[in-house]
């Protein structure tokens, strides 16, 4: 007789299970990737800038605290997420661009259009930075401290929402400058 | 664009005959040719080769996930495949390869998943699960052949001869 209850209780342990992986699935966008570089050195690297093509940056130059962009002009979501870089640039916060796969006169017009954020802007057009950094679409964000260490990642668009709960946090953390978009709360 | 643009001007150039319409139609068939082939990647021998349609095959495409980048469009597995070829062509074995993609793009990169905590589960999962169920059904199977031993008293005995004496008297 207990072992028929017990076959009565397999649904409901199912549906208690099942629910549980439901619930986590829901919660846990999978095409989000943790990425492999936090907490190392930013890859060895040298490449021209946009503006000047014959002036070489390197990942000796890359020290922070700054926001490290990833953007292009044929990511629209980078559109999306520019004018709070460019706020946040007004405030003071050190923003380097990776141009990544882009055309050198399509950035530079869309610079001239809607504004730029950027201090200095790497320029990787066949992606070879962006392979070495792990970086699987645009735009990412990476926090890299006074050291040249990769802090943090934030894949997809910086929301001034994303801003506040996630990367200011951070930012402040590895001794980020006191600005930036509602820094007062 | 560039190239018709470049045919016809040589076009306009030598209006007077027809050889360089039949010629830009030439050019027009190979440009084709070469635009289907810009994915082929040239290798040193055959062993390189094959080396490369594994590695391509069992690596996934981050950005365009549960596909590998030997069948994805996407350009960052191109990006990828370069990468493959160029490491295949530095002399870099197989498990150094998925390693260094391993280490820019994490375990995610690759369709063999390693052996580590995250993953034990996966791993060896279905072997418990099927264990398990094994165990279980053996135990029933177990408990049901001690149930299922025939014991009657003999009073049950006389009382089934009873029946089946009742039953085929009242069949005839």
């Amino acid at each position: 007789m207990t072992g028929k209850r017990l076959l009565y209780l397999i649904p409901f342990i199912l549906v208690v299970v099942l629910g549980f992986f439901f619930n986590r699935a829901l919660n846990n966008d999978p095409s989000l990737l943790p990425s492999t570089r936090l907490d190392q050195k930013v890859p060895v690297f040298q490449l021209p800038t946009l503006k000047q093509p014959d002036q070489s940056f390197s990942h000796e130059q890359l020290k922070g605290p700054l926001l490290l962009n990833v953007w292009a002009t044929w990511c629209p979501s980078c559109r999306i997420e520019h004018p709070i870089l460019m706020e946040l640039a007004k405030s003071g916060i050190h923003i380097v661009g990776l141009n990544y796969k882009d055309e050198r006169t399509a950035a530079l017009q869309y610079l001239q259009n809607h504004g730029d954020p950027f201090r200095v802007n790497i320029f990787d057009q066949n992606g070879d930075l962006g392979l070495d950094l792990g970086v699987y679409g645009a735009p990412e964000t990476y926090l890299i401290d006074g050291n040249g260490v990769i802090r943090y990642r934030h894949v997809g668009v910086v929301s001034e929402q994303n801003w506040r709960e996630l990367l200011w946090p951070k930012w402040q953390q590895m001794g980020g400058t006191h600005n930036g978009i509602n820094s007062g709360g | 664009m560039a190239l018709i643009a470049a045919d016809e001007g040589e076009f306009v150039k030598n209006r007077a005959g027809l050889i360089p319409v039949w010629l830009s139609c030439w050019a027009l068939l190979f440009s084709v040719q070469a635009a289907a082939t810009i994915d082929a990647y040239e290798f040193n021998n055959m062993e390189e080769e094959s080396r490369f349609r594994v590695m391509v095959a069992e690596l996934r495409c981050p950005k365009c996930q549960n596909q590998n980048i030997a069948d994805s469009n996407a350009g960052l597995a191109k990006d990828i495949k370069d990468r493959v070829h160029k490491l295949i062509q530095e002399g870099k074995s197989n498990s150094e390869i998925t390693d260094y993609m391993v280490e820019r793009y994490g375990d995610f990169i690759t369709y063999r998943p390693p052996l580590n905590p995250t993953t034990w589960f996966l791993w060896f999962g279905p072997l418990i699960i099927a264990v398990l169920v094994g165990v279980g059904l053996l135990l029933r199977k177990l408990r049901s052949d001690a149930e299922s031993d025939p014991t009657i008293t003999t009073a049950q005995e006389q009382k089934v001869k009873d029946l089946m004496q009742k039953l085929e008297q009242s069949d005839q």
